[in-house]
């Protein structure tokens, strides 16, 4: 049924004004919105850092900034991007809206620990900004010892605390997550009636919670460490800098499935949205998810194979590390399958999933490069692992978070976007993208180091084309941004149901009440049963 | 005075599923925090299995029987929160404000061994980063004994500072009444993170003050 | 030499080729996977594209023979990957035994590479064609990472540690040397060349250079300068072990434990004496941490193995002072504990 909401009814924008009504919230849904604001801020100063890098790199040796200026840029643009943009962004946003409502719940099982976790966010952020403005930091996101510990002069230890408290956002988000998707769906809503968004929280959540106090501890000896002259890591104690490696790759490279497995879910309710078809092989991708994340855990020492790690430690982090490719191509294959014979609308979110599936095959694909032992050794720490990653994360979450924006975004406002310029940037994002990143794989194999500011000139053709690929990817994402604000007052008003999709979510008004729903849903359907939605279609 | 403690949270559908929730939250956070002392536990074990002789040497420098007496204090404390926890559940306040004031009083006592003991390693020059002047047998890894002990301990010590606070603010709302049989939730899930602690440290005594300490240079 | 616009690095050695047919393989089955994907793709996009309101959709819901086969065959085709690829990279982690040796020592931020025969050269290395070189690396203040894309060669280089790489030029050239750990300021400064030369013109160039000794020579008068000969007497037994044919002997230490004397080792005894203790002997080394550089360390390491091409007494492995000397007012320490059960 498609009916028009008239804006005067009770929703949980409307409900209460004010400044306190907003930041001493407990409804997940102005949580969620709070936390789309923060993570916006830190992704375009993010990306300003990333201009002023390609720019830098337009040409051999280092003329726009100095050395250590250009080392300062992308070591924050790498702890923005990551702690601050990519690890919350889905889960945070889209996450908390919608967890809850997909569910059939009233909220989090903790919403006091919700708002928490925003104002602990903010607060490692305000740190690492007030770093920023001190001095910034130079010793990458990776913060590898002795370097960070003994040798860098710029704020460490201020940014590793900024760090470690948002980690603590992170933690407090999937244990929320866990705790209610586990004892708050709705009757009936067995674990294999779940979306599948759901399925990827849950396994994203798990490795928030376990992983995420690995390298807060971490950080922490490097702070003390340097604070303190300890010495831990220190050789000349006999510390040892690789076991720093060792612990901070075992959440960091579970970090990125916290980054990838949200947008996944999203691409697995887009695609079936927009085919009008459940996905196929539900159970295969439901259980890759988790699968994804157990064996995320096991494959750590796959950055470090040139580190002086035991050849046979190698040997079995490149063996495992094929194995947690195997789910994610399961994935993309039931995707594609979900297609088949589907009834498939050209709406944006769709574009961005094609757009998803795409590049996060070129990305997995040259993720098992990489496992491939000879083949790492030369390409590890040069573009070709930079290309690798942006594929992943920007060719993929950040397709899928902009997909999903764009999905629920009448519903989270009541307001549609403009189809046509968003139709647009999705253009020109995916065009962008490729222009900017392909060019790097080949420069990665070439032999061109990452993190150099000055470089040989026979790379410098292949620096151009990326650059100018990332002048029309910053188009790319500043038109939604505009769009989605214009839209806020001027975008048409959405109804409750605009893509007629499944999904608990749509069964209420777009904005959605305070409670989520008037009463609590009782589920007796499958996932993504769409012939309930033909029996109920008017006209 | 019930105020809103025996209220259902608006999210949830009844008391059961509130409780249950809280709980098992409870139980995700431990987790984490064992990964996060876990981290550790790690360098820990790879430091010691590389250099024996030289833990083992620094190991006698830790004294035994303070070490022996915290670690006694804070099982006992463990004890008296069990006590609370049940004194909460049959609706005896004043036994539940009783037994969490205790838990309080021996993890303060605790704390204040502990400090004694680093006082005692600091003036020992066995502090490093502060007074570290060792120069015996293999100081650079007797130093990094040092300073995992320090780390670690200092972390719990924090772990048990937080934990006298989280009880403090039990104990003046159970005195104000704000528990009863039908509700005492953040009573057990304190327990839960109390009993928690005092595992860690469990852990960490031995590891510190007891095993191979015949190695010696 | 380098055109503008390259698409592969130059092959200088002979992994270098090996590696590039592996990287073959990898693209033939990204170009065969990305190009089945996207045609799927825009091939169901269109052809299932919706022209009305109310279509059925094809009931296909899962099929466990699909699953399975895109389960299997990516697995094979990714087992491939795996044995290939460690295939290669235990070629590249066994340097062969005739390799010749090069120190190299990173700093912030240049490198220092060293020829046995006394050759320094900095940010440059010269080698001759057709031998394989063996690197023993390390780092005087945090990790670098030495790589040689023509070669297809990396590896880290740490403090503390000695970390080994080696290649077989086979081209000759000058190839880029670049630092490929971020290291500080001037990381992308750490960079220089590996001049692959003819054998004839290699000989020329390690005779006319300032050259000078060679590093075991240099070793020794090290050696002798910081009286590391008074105790490490090589003509009768001092109070400290016998150095002569040590290097890559085994030592049975105090504990018990029995270690290899490599480089680690020898590098272990000058900086931190205590740490390892040989059986039969007091801890009585001073240590020589900061009055000795990584230089001087391999100087003294290299002098160490000459001792071992000197005629030795059999094998002498060090150890309980042997049988034959003992009487001789060599005295033991009481304490020893030489029974130290096994942990």
């Amino acid at each position: 049924m498609i009916t028009a909401t008239v804006e005067t009814r009770d929703n949980y924008l409307t409900h209460e004004y004010g400044v306190k009504s907003w930041l001493l919230t407990k409804d997940h849904k102005r949580i969620a919105l709070l936390y789309l604001a923060s993570i916006s801020f830190f992704f375009f100063l993010g990306g300003i850092f990333a201009t002023i890098i390609r720019l830098e790199l337009l040409t051999p040796p280092g003329d726009l900034v100095s050395a250590q200026t250009y080392n300062k840029l992308f070591s924050l643009h790498g702890i923005i991007m990551v702690f601050l943009f990519l690890i919350p962004s889905i889960p945070a946003t889209l996450g908390n809206f919608f967890v809850p409502m997909m569910i059939g719940a009233k909220d989090l099982a903790f919403p006091k620990i919700n708002l928490l976790s925003w104002y602990i966010y903010m607060a490692g952020g305000a740190c690492v900004l007030y770093a920023m403005l001190e001095g910034g930091v130079d010793t990458g996101w990776t913060f590898y010892v002795p370097f960070s510990t003994s040798y860098a002069n710029t704020y460490v230890i201020l940014t590793g605390v900024g760090i470690f408290i948002a980690g603590f956002s992170s933690i407090l988000t999937g244990l929320n997550f866990i705790v209610t998707i586990h004892r708050m769906r709705a009757p009936g809503l067995t674990w294999f009636r779940l979306p599948l968004f759901i399925w990827s929280m849950y396994a994203t959540s798990l490795i928030q919670v376990l992983g995420t106090p690995v390298v807060a501890v971490t950080i922490l000896l490097v702070a003390v460490e340097r604070g303190f002259h300890l010495g831990i890591f220190d050789p000349a104690l006999g510390g040892d800098p690789v076991l720093f490696q060792h612990l901070f790759w075992f959440y960091s490279h579970p970090a990125v499935y916290i980054m990838v497995l949200p947008g996944m879910g999203i691409i697995s309710e887009v695609v079936s949205v927009y085919s009008r078809k459940k996905v196929f092989g539900y159970r295969f991708v439901a259980f890759s998810s988790v699968a994804i994340a157990v064996l995320g855990f096991l494959v750590w020492g796959h950055h470090m194979f040139v580190a002086s790690q035991s050849v046979y430690a190698s040997l079995v982090f490149s063996f495992l590390s094929f194995f947690v490719a195997v789910p994610s191509a399961i994935k993309v294959f039931n995707w594609t399958a979900t297609l088949y014979k589907g009834s498939i609308s050209y709406d944006t979110p769709m574009l961005y999933a094609f757009g998803f599936i795409g590049l996060f095959t070129i990305g997995g694909l040259t993720g098992t490069f990489l496992a491939t032992l000879g083949f790492d050794v030369h390409v590890t720490d040069t573009y070709f692992v930079v290309a690798h990653f942006h594929y992943i994360m920007v060719g993929g979450t950040l397709m899928a978070y902009l997909g999903g924006m764009h999905y629920w975004w009448p519903k989270m406002t009541g307001r549609m976007y403009p189809e046509g310029w968003a139709k647009l940037s999705a253009l020109v994002v995916f065009l962008g993208f490729n222009l900017t990143f392909f060019p790097q794989f080949i420069l990665g194999y070439l032999g061109m180091p990452r993190r150099y500011w000055a470089y040989p000139e026979e790379f410098q053709v292949y620096h151009v084309l990326s650059t100018a690929g990332a002048s029309v990817l910053a188009v790319g994402y500043l038109i939604p941004a505009a769009y989605f604000i214009w839209s806020l007052r001027y975008g048409k008003i959405a109804p409750d149901n605009p893509w007629n999709a499944p999904g608990l979510e749509w069964q209420t008004s777009s904005p959605p009440p305070p409670e989520n729903f008037e009463i609590t849903p009782v589920v007796t359907s499958e996932a993504y049963d769409y012939s309930i939605l033909e029996e109920m279609k008017v006209g | 005075m019930a105020n809103h403690s025996l209220a259902l949270r608006h999210q949830f559908d009844d008391v059961e599923q509130q409780k249950d929730a809280s709980t098992f939250g409870m139980w995700i956070f431990l987790a984490t925090e064992v990964l996060f002392f876990g981290g550790m536990f790690c360098c820990y074990t790879v430091y010691r299995s590389r250099y024996p002789m030289a833990f083992g040497n620094a190991s006698n420098h830790l004294d035994l029987i303070l070490g022996a007496v915290s670690t006694a204090i804070l099982i006992f404390s463990s004890f008296t929160m069990a006590c609370g926890v049940n004194s909460a559940a049959t609706g005896a306040k004043n036994a539940l404000v009783g037994f969490l004031s205790l838990t309080i009083l021996f993890a303060a006592a605790f704390l204040v061994i502990e400090m004694s003991e680093w006082h005692m390693l600091y003036k020992e020059g066995l502090m490093p980063g502060f007074n570290f002047t060792y120069k015996e047998f293999d100081p650079g890894h007797v130093q990094l004994f040092f300073c995992m002990y320090f780390a670690m301990t200092g972390l719990h010590a924090s772990h048990v500072t937080i934990g006298i606070g989280i009880l403090a603010v039990m104990a003046i709302r159970a005195w104000r009444g704000a528990f009863g049989p039908e509700y005492f939730t953040p009573i057990e899930i304190s327990g839960l993170y109390w009993h928690f602690v005092d595992l860690v440290w469990i852990f960490l005594f031995p590891l510190y003050y007891l095993i191979a300490r015949h190695l010696q240079g | 030499m380098n055109p503008q616009f390259q698409l592969f690095p130059d092959q200088a050695s002979a992994t270098a080729v090996h590696l590039d047919h592996l990287t073959a393989y990898l693209l033939i089955v990204a170009v065969i996977f990305s190009t089945l994907i996207f045609s799927l793709i825009f091939f169901f996009a269109v052809k299932y594209r919706r022209r009305s309101g109310h279509e059925r959709v094809g009931e296909t819901g899962h099929a466990l023979p699909l699953e399975i086969t895109w389960t299997v065959i990516p697995f094979v085709l990714m087992m491939v990957m795996f044995t290939w690829g460690a295939r290669i990279f235990f070629e590249m982690s066994r340097p062969p035994d005739d390799a010749m040796n090069i120190y190299v020592v990173g700093k912030q931020w240049m490198w220092k590479t060293q020829h046995l025969e006394g050759q320094r050269e900095i940010n440059e290395l010269h080698i001759p064609l057709g031998r394989p070189v063996r690197l023993t690396m390390t780092s005087e203040d945090v990790i670098h990472s030495f790589y040689v894309p023509a070669f297809r060669v990396k590896f880290d280089v740490l403090p503390g540690k000695y970390t080994t790489a080696w290649f077989n030029p086979t081209k000759p050239g000058k190839y880029h040397l670049f630092c490929a750990e971020y290291c500080g300021t001037l990381h992308s400064g750490m960079i220089g060349w590996i001049d692959v030369m003819e054998p004839a013109e290699y000989e020329r160039w390690l005779a006319g250079g300032a050259g000078g000794e060679s590093l075991a020579s240099s070793g020794q008068k090290l050696f002798e300068y910081l009286a590391c000969a008074n105790c490490h007497r090589t003509d009768k037994p001092g109070r400290c072990p016998n150095l002569t044919g040590l290097f890559g002997s085994k030592v049975q230490l105090t504990t018990g434990e029995t270690v290899t004397a490599d480089e680690a080792y020898v590098r272990e005894s000058i900086l931190n004496p205590g740490a390892k203790v040989v059986a039969g002997y007091q801890n009585i080394m001073p240590t020589f941490q900061g009055q000795v550089s990584e230089e001087d360390l391999l100087q003294l390491i290299e002098y160490v193995k000459s001792l071992a091409k000197q005629p030795a007494q059999g094998a002498p492995t060090l150890g309980a002072i042997p049988p034959r000397l003992a009487g001789r007012g060599i005295t033991r320490p009481p304490s020893a504990p030489a029974q130290n059960p096994k942990r």
